[in-house]
């Protein structure tokens, strides 16, 4: 299969980007690691006139830490980001999320920025750096801005970013002392999630009960979602099986997951509340 | 930000203005090749309408069962899912670069023959480019490891079983002979480096 005709252009520098997009108009799409995209562009279902490639812009890649923010360049890996040290150390959940997206050769290419500028609700990291609290930084014609990750998954496919704009940082609060675990439910080996569950949890002063908990719903609606009544039901909870047990069977209330070939909505509820169950336990374990 | 200690190769690939056919100088296997190419170009097209390498097959083209999986730059990447522009200023290695420059067969190669890791052998390809690209990183890996590391390449004849065992007598090879590949460096020696192929 072969994409349609496109002009490319390869900037090196973040504003000449933006400004071959801004001349260019929304006709033109960027190209991070093209995972997504040049399946998109092969099977003829999107029909750009211009591929803004960014791979030559160095300033998009890498990972370094702000004060108590993690920042992470929208061109970097999901291989980068599972090696990192610095998510390993305050953004273990991440890392550990990236580790399961599709497979290694794909992960070399794949970037965290076009992941989350993709926002397909069954993909893993838009949920997690929702659960993760993290801040989109933008850049426009206009300048800079930034989005809260709650603000920037806006429905199937779509985001707050502007036809004109580049996704070109994703900071997220260093969460050291937290626990955590991603629950990936997968017909095989390299799959989508049918459901996942990305939890997060601050343990109490006493080492045993849940001072906090955040929980991020894979493929559980048109985007990806938080768990909030789980998250306040475990709010000063104690830790035990079956307080986290009972706080997850409100793990699907609100959410309006699809019927496909990989399961029914019932059935995708029934896993959001199991699995959350498990995610929880292991993350309140992991503190 | 600070440089990326993953790519072996830190200067990035030149700027390229709006084009509707860019100028790519790739090296594969060893030989360098300047050619001018339409920007929707897969690799995996390039590799082998253009350049008639043909060791590299297409099995799905949706990027889903690495049968076309190439190295680029020192990490395997499946070259259905990279445009032949993206690849400009950079070393691609194939299958067909793998052979030592007496026509010796890799370790790999050699494992997957001995150990009957093949039946159409189309995956074959993919599954030895995967499996490469974790020994570099994992010398002595488990037999779960080799599963996870292959878990983007589909074979629908063998079951896997003598494919897991293949690596891992390659692997034990790797470790014997002493010269594990490092990232980045393509297999054998450079063949006419610096060479010119017709567009
Ligand atoms: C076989 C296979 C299996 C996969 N399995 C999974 C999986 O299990 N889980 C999962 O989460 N994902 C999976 N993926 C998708 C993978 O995560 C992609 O890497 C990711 O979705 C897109 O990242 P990319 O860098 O390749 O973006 P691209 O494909 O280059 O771009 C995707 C979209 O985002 C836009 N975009 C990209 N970067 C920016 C930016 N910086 N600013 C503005 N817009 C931008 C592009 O214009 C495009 O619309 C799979 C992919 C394949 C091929
Ligand atoms: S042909 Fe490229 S992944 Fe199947
Ligand atoms: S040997 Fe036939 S697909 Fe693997």
């Amino acid at each position: 299969m072969i994409p349609a005709t496109f002009d490319y252009a390869r900037p090196q520098s973040t504003d000449e980007a933006v400004r071959v997009l801004a001349e260019a108009g929304p006709e033109a799409k960027v190209l991070a690691g093209g995972q997504s995209l040049l399946p998109i562009l092969r099977l003829r279902l999107s029909f750009p006139e211009l591929l803004v490639d960014l791979g030559a812009v160095d300033a998009l890649r890498g990972i370094r830490q702000d004060g108590a923010q993690l920042v992470i360049g929208a061109m970097t890996t999901h291989h980068e980001v599972v090696h990192d040290p610095l998510v390993r150390a305050h953004a273990g959940l991440l890392a550990r999320a990236a580790a399961t997206v599709a497979d290694p050769a794909v992960r070399h290419r794949g970037t965290l920025g076009g992941s989350l500028a993709h926002a397909d609700p069954a993909g893993d990291l838009p949920a997690v750096c929702l659960a993760l609290d993290a801040t989109m930084v933008v850049l426009g014609p206009q300048g800079f801005r930034t989005v809260p990750a709650a603000e920037f998954f806006v429905d199937y496919l779509q985001t707050a970013l502007r036809p004109d704009e580049l996704l070109t940082e994703i900071r997220i609060p260093a969460m050291d002392g937290w626990g955590f675990h991603y629950e990936k439910f997968q017909r095989v080996a390299q799959a989508w999630a049918v459901v996942g569950v990305a939890a997060a949890v601050r343990p109490a002063q006493d080492g045993r009960g849940i001072a906090e908990a955040r929980i991020g719903l894979v493929n559980m609606g048109a985007r990806p979602m938080r768990a909030h009544l789980t998250e306040t039901a475990l709010t000063g909870a104690d830790g035990s099986e079956e307080a986290i047990g009972r706080a997850a069977t409100l793990a699907a209330e609100g959410t309006h997951p699809p019927t496909d070939l990989s399961g029914s909505a019932e059935y995708r509820e029934h896993l959001a509340r199991v699995l959350t169950q498990r995610a929880v336990l292991a993350a309140a374990g992991t503190a | 930000m600070a440089q990326n200690p993953m790519r072996d190769d830190p200067t990035p690939p030149p700027a390229l203005a709006r084009t509707s056919a860019a100028r790519i100088a790739v090296n594969v296997d060893g030989v360098a090749h300047l050619d001018e190419v339409e920007p929707r170009l897969l690799l995996v097209h390039y590799l082998r309408d253009r350049l008639g390498r043909t060791g590299t097959p297409i099995g799905c083209d949706t990027g889903n069962c690495g049968a076309c999986t190439v190295d680029l730059d020192g990490m395997s990447v499946k070259s259905c899912q990279v445009l032949a522009v993206q690849a400009d200023g950079r070393r691609v290695t194939t299958i067909q670069g793998l052979a030592g420059p007496d026509g010796a067969w890799h370790p790999l190669q050699r494992a997957f023959h001995e150990q009957h890791a093949l039946q159409c052998g189309y995956c074959t390809p993919g599954m030895i480019m995967a499996a490469r690209d974790l020994l570099k990183d994992n010398p002595d890996p488990t037999p779960e490891e080799v599963r996870d590391a292959l878990e983007g390449n589909l074979c629908r004849c063998t079951g896997y079983q003598n494919i897991v065992r293949a690596v891992l007598a390659a692997a034990a090879e790797l470790r014997r002979e002493g010269a594990p590949e490092p990232r980045g460096k393509a297999a054998g020696a450079p063949r006419a480096s610096g060479q010119e192929a017709p567009a």
